[in-house]
């Protein structure tokens, strides 16, 4: 299969910056493989590389042009990205609870008119997906999930909310996701988890990894209320079931 | 230890060092100096690491009190300055005694001042850097922007001799852009459109993004991509198809298309630009921008190679060319005059 993949497109993102593009569209093999260039990259440091940032199709590679140029660098990533994927890849699974619809899941109601489908039965939708952290961006531990059943793809709210709560859990388009920082958003709110992706003064700061594997369960408001106390203080509540 | 304490300071002020990196893969945005070049030249005239910690000052003027004596230095845009009412001019370090204080003006045809403190600012960093992240709660000692009644730690002047320091001159040449990421996204037409024509920088920027006034770009395949990973510089074109600046504590990715990226060396050229001055962008090869990237890392290592004793009776010429704006003679030891005098007097109190 390997001898088949085509190779990506280097994409100069600035001077000091390449993003290595591997679809231009959400795709699950892409996301794979810009995984697995990262993880090569984390494992053979390739010299003037100062950070890596793997996103849905691609990755961005940032160096030091004083070290090594755009040429050099680009040959490099794309002998890495030919590479075959290692046949083993230890992956982490967690289990996040959610409270959904009511006042901590505004839009569940109209995203259950949308799709002709009961509250209940999105919410039974959300909770039986298995999602991969495709990529952590925007801003500090907002975690973009990939595997969302076709049966919720809905396109995003027409006016995005300039002030969503942090712990939102929502959808928009084809994607889930976890939003740990109060912040704007153009997506359906569906619920909200005690979970801090990123939490300062805790080890480790941020919780999820790009790759890493996230299911839902659903729990009531009250549990939620205590569970938001203890992660306060700096307890998980996500639950490491595997890894 | 002395203090350096906050009497007053106008909004998009804070502390900034040259960035916090390594976590951009969590959505934590590096943040650091908006303009790296003057945050170095101020922290070297003072002695300190180019990248130590120093307060990044806003358009508007500030006010400072010393506690114990305190040795800094300004650099970046130029605005009147003074201490106890003797005048202060830029580039140089100066110390301020116990209980006396610094006033800083409006900035004058830059935006934004770097204040570097001998020995640097305490705190307590976080990913290795005191930068203010303010979206992300980190920033030491605070946060957040500076206010009123915040006191900075620092190191007790030492007693150091004076520096100033020699800069190669400044220049308005066009900032300059390489293409990409996404400028087949674009149309060639607009392409040529953002190269060819007059930009301004909106009122409405700040350290997340520059937005910029002009023409329409127009895109190929509309204002949506999947999202990916941004850069200090990257120009992306939203679906009003006026482009955004993203800037030090821009979002670590975005969905709209990059048309092309400003190039690092330009980055703080590009920031110091007040808004409303019309300014143009010029297309470079990634070997001139790499070669121009290189030339920048080797001026900002050889800072201390520029710096000179400052004379103990200099009589501060620049500070007396700057006041004296009018055609007055000023006293460069008169600072009553000099406010008096000055054509742009535009003090924050």
């Amino acid at each position: 299969m390997a001898a088949t993949r085509s190779p990506p497109r280097l994409l100069p993102s600035g001077d000091s910056a390449v993003t290595v593009e591997f679809s231009r569209n959400i795709d699950d093999d892409a996301n794979w493989r810009v995984l697995a260039l990262d993880r090569a990259m984390a494992a053979e440091p390739v010299k003037g590389v100062t950070e890596t940032v793997p996103t849905y199709r691609s990755l961005l590679v940032h160096y030091d042009p004083v070290t090594i140029g755009f040429d050099e660098l680009g040959e490099k990533l794309l002998a890495l990205a030919q590479r075959p994927a290692p046949a083993v890849v230890r992956t982490r699974r967690w289990r996040i609870p959610v409270v959904y619809g009511g006042e901590h899941g505004i839009d569940l109601e109209d995203v259950a008119k949308a799709l002709n489908a009961t509250p209940g039965e999105i919410v039974a939708r959300h909770v039986a997906g298995d999602y991969r952290v495709a990529m952590i961006g925007f801003t500090p531990g907002w975690s973009y999930l990939s595997g969302l059943t076709e049966s919720l793809h809905l396109p995003r709210r027409q006016n995005p909310r300039l002030l969503t709560p942090a712990g939102t859990i929502s959808i928009g388009g084809v994607q889930t996701g976890i939003q740990c920082l109060a912040g704007p958003s153009g997506w359906h709110l569906l619920g909200r988890t005690a979970v801090r992706t990123y939490q300062l003064h805790r080890d480790p700061i941020f919780l999820l990894e790009p790759g890493d594997a996230v299911t839902f369960v659903s729990v009531d408001a009250k549990v939620f209320a205590e569970q938001d106390r203890a992660a306060e203080t700096g307890e998980f509540i996500a639950e490491l079931v595997a890894s | 230890m002395s203090r350096l304490r906050v009497i007053s300071i106008g909004p998009a002020s804070s502390v900034q060092d040259g960035g916090r990196f390594g976590a951009q893969r969590y959505g934590l945005v590096p943040s650091g100096a908006i303009d790296r070049l003057a945050l170095a030249v101020a922290n070297t005239l003072v002695g300190n690491d180019a990248f130590a910690a120093a307060i990044e000052i806003g358009p508007f003027g500030a006010k400072l009190t010393a506690r114990g004596p305190v040795r800094v230095a300004l650099a970046g845009a130029p605005r009147n300055a003074d201490i106890a009412g003797r005048a202060v001019s830029f580039d140089r370090s100066i110390t301020i005694a116990d209980g006396e204080t610094l006033t800083l003006g409006f900035a004058r045809g830059g935006s934004f001042s770097y204040l570097a403190i001998e020995g640097g600012i305490l705190g307590e960093p976080m990913f290795g850097s005191l930068a203010v992240n303010a979206r992300a709660g980190l920033g030491s000692p605070y946060p957040r922007p500076l206010q009123a009644g915040d006191e900075l730690q620092t190191a007790t002047a030492g007693g150091a001799i004076e520096q100033r320091i020699e800069l190669p001159a400044s220049t308005d040449a066009p900032i300059r852009v390489v293409w990409g990421p996404q400028d087949d996204e674009f149309p060639e037409q607009s392409k040529q459109l953002l190269i060819d024509s007059e930009w301004k920088i909106s009122a409405t920027s700040d350290r997340m993004g520059y937005r910029l006034e002009g023409p329409v770009l127009k895109h190929l395949y509309g204002h949506n991509i999947v999202s990916d990973g941004t850069v200090n510089g990257s120009l992306q074109v939203p679906g009003s198809g006026q482009p955004i600046v993203l800037m030090p504590d821009r979002g670590t990715s975005g969905g709209y298309p990059k048309i092309a990226t400003v190039i690092s060396a330009d980055l703080g050229r590009l920031a110091q630009i007040p808004a409303g001055q019309a300014f143009r962008f010029r297309a470079v090869s990634m070997a001139e921008a790499q070669a121009e990237a290189r030339k920048f890392a080797g001026l900002l290592r050889t800072l201390p190679d520029r710096l000179r004793a400052v004379e103990s009776i200099d009589l501060d010429i620049d500070a007396m060319h700057d006041a004296n704006v009018a055609g007055h003679a000023v006293s460069a030891v008169d600072a009553a005059t000099w406010h008096a005098r000055s054509s742009d007097a535009s003090e924050l109190d």
